[in-house]
């Protein structure tokens, strides 16, 4: 089928353009392949972010377009990092970062190594844990806030079971202390089974020799677990810690729809405060700014991580 | 001991196999109770659905669809008798609660909008990124790495940071609220994963096959079709899969760039309210028929699943 599809391609493509083509070289052809992908990230993605730069200098503001724009210079981000709505927003952003990858990486590693003893149903299983990821955080964020009411919601009402506290005082989203907690529970619902899916590749890739030759140089279970397993799995829990942590540092939609950065500015994370910076308070250059602040933050704590990464891979 | 084992010597005992079974089934039942209960809440009645204690045990009822697909409008018991018998199931229910029919809800067109720019943007990121992959996996392309590197890096940036200018170059087009523009700027995010994934399923590939192929005397654009695309069918169809996945579940650009005409389901499903407050079993309606083409997939792609959420980092 393909081929006879191929055949009427070349037949029906008229004889200059297909002498043109023909005669193309692989270096015009690996062009020709490449561009189109580059434009579109250069159109939808580069240019807008040198338009950010630009305005994060400025003192635009997007719901006043016909305002004379002024050139701030470095204003903007001066008052971000003297700001201190800006540092708490930090702050929660890395306590909810801290949490959820601590959490999802001891949990997803046990998970991983329990099943890797390949017990019956194994796989069936596995696929079970892994539905949670594979849903929209917003979605599935936004049922949460249902699980999480206070009296009918089947959360609050299982910790009331559990603990015997008054069903009416389980205030998850409401109560400032807990809240922060109610996002990092969610988070670490949906993302665990992801880092547990990396962690059993890491643990599958461990060849069944070495353990073989630890078990004839009789050394403990302990051992070859501290010695083999876990060395052995590092980068690949590394390479898990660094997904999950640029995609939390960049939470935004399963918190929005949860908490909306509240009770108060309790569980605001960065993304929120940008949120309400540019699209409700429409400060567009300030929160470019912040946006730009927050890009090479990512940008180069990725970098880092990646540096340390090859080198423990290549030990 | 592992003397009178007849297995190797490393392979676990039973005894830790039933306890690792044991905590993974228990951690599996535990972690799909609230997918469960999204699905209970989705047939029970508004009053069911916020009793106390939490019921398990309820009548079923397609209550919730019906409002879910319906805008209703609350009548004098005078005026809903004096209508004509009720035709259908849902206008019976609803009746019931002393309302009438008013109309279609806006979730289907939401959920149509969903469908056009998912598949259009994975159509449109899948035909860019097997190009490039093609490019970059067989052709020396200058500074490669670092091409490849800046297209990952596009993923680096929060939506957030990003909706806010396109926000303003959109305005300054006519894209915003269009599916044109959503397909645009999914296209652009997802992209990436496909240049990346599609490049390790084709390095996959002996370049033999095309050698051979150029040297009975096609060239190279016609073994690339001939000999590379066929192989790279599986490859083609899991990239095309998270592409959707993607597009599907994304929130944020659609909550900012979005509002009537291009919304798509996810910010359209949070606003699903009832009297006093939200509709519950609707909402969970709405969740369920949401999820469950995603349900589908997933379990299509399991074998593919770690190699697509790492990047291709990650083969095995």
């Amino acid at each position: 089928m393909l081929n006879r599809t191929a055949d009427n391609v070349a037949r029906a493509t008229p004889e200059p353009l297909a002498r043109r083509v023909r005669g193309i070289s692989d270096k015009g052809l690996a062009w020709l392949f490449i561009s189109p992908t580059i434009l579109l990230l250069l159109a939808i993605n580069i240019f807008p972010l040198f338009w950010a730069i630009y305005l994060s200098f400025t003192n635009f503001r997007a719901n006043r377009p016909n305002e004379v724009v002024k050139n701030l210079g470095l204003a903007n981000y001066k008052r971000i990092l003297t700001d201190q709505d800006i540092w708490i927003a930090m702050q929660t952003t890395a306590h909810f970062v801290f949490w959820t990858i601590l959490l999802q990486t001891v949990i997803g590693f046990t998970l991983a190594w329990l099943i890797d003893r390949k017990f019956r149903g194994h796989a069936f299983w596995t696929t079970i844990i892994l539905v949670p990821m594979m849903l929209s955080p917003a979605v599935v964020g936004n049922f949460w806030r249902f699980l999480y009411e206070p009296q009918i919601g089947l959360f609050s009402y299982v910790i009331s079971f559990v603990t015997g506290i008054p069903p009416t005082n389980v205030q998850m989203l409401s109560n400032v202390d807990l809240a922060p907690w109610s996002i990092i529970i969610v988070d670490t619902w949906m993302w665990t089974p992801y880092v547990m899916l990396i962690c059993l590749a890491g643990l599958r890739s461990i060849p069944e020799y070495i353990y073989e030759a630890a078990e004839v140089d009789r050394a403990s279970n302990w051992r070859q677990f501290w010695s083999i397993t876990l060395p052995m799995a590092l980068p690949f829990i590394m390479l898990a810690v660094l997904f999950r942590g640029i995609e939390n540092f960049k939470m935004f939609d399963m918190v929005n729809l949860l908490t909306g950065g509240g009770p108060g500015s309790t569980t605001e994370v960065a993304s929120i405060t940008l949120k309400r910076q540019a699209f409700e308070s429409w400060r567009t250059g300030y929160s470019s700014a912040f946006a730009i602040i927050l890009f090479v933050a990512v940008f180069g704590l990725a970098n880092i991580y990646v540096k340390a990464l090859n080198k423990v891979k290549q030990r | 001991m592992s003397l009178t084992s007849a297995h190797s010597v490393v392979a676990p005992s039973a005894n830790s196999k039933l306890v690792a079974g044991t905590i993974i089934v228990a951690y599996a039942l535990i972690s799909i109770v609230p997918l469960l209960w999204i699905f209970a809440t989705s047939f029970k009645t508004p009053p069911d659905s916020i009793a106390y204690p939490p019921k398990i045990v309820f009548q079923p009822s397609i209550e919730g669809y019906c409002n879910l697909f319906t805008t209703r409008t609350r009548q004098t018991p005078e005026y809903i008798n004096s209508l004509g018998p009720a035709t259908g199931f849902c206008d019976e229910t609803v009746r019931k609660r002393n309302m009438v029919i008013a109309g279609p809800s806006n979730f289907l067109p939401r959920f149509v909008n969903s469908l056009i720019i998912a598949f259009g943007s994975t159509f449109c990121a899948v035909f860019l990124g097997t190009l490039s992959a093609y490019g970059f996996s067989r052709f020396k392309v200058p500074l490669a790495d670092d091409l490849l590197f800046f297209i990952l890096s596009t993923r680096f940036m929060p939506p957030i940071a990003v909706a806010i200018p396109i926000y303003l170059m959109y305005r300054e087009l006519g894209l915003s609220d269009t599916a044109l523009g959503m397909i645009l700027l999914y296209t652009a995010v997802n992209v990436s994963l496909a240049v990346w994934l599609l490049k390790g399923f084709i390095d996959e590939i002996p370049r033999e096959y095309e050698e051979a192929a150029m040297i009975d005397g096609y060239t190279r654009l016609q073994a690339f079709w001939r000999t590379v695309l066929p192989q790279a069918t599986t490859g083609i169809a899991a990239t095309a899969i998270f592409c959707l996945i993607f597009a599907w579940n994304e929130y944020a650009f659609a909550a900012l760039l979005t509002s009537g005409s291009a919304q798509t389901a996810p910010p359209f499903i949070p606003t699903i309210i009832g009297e006093g407050g939200q509709d519950w079993p609707a909402v969970a309606a709405g969740t369920t028929i949401f999820l469950v083409p995603i349900l589908v997939f997933t379990i299509l792609l399991r074998k593919q699943l770690l190699r697509g959420i790492t990047f291709g980092a990650v083969r095995k």
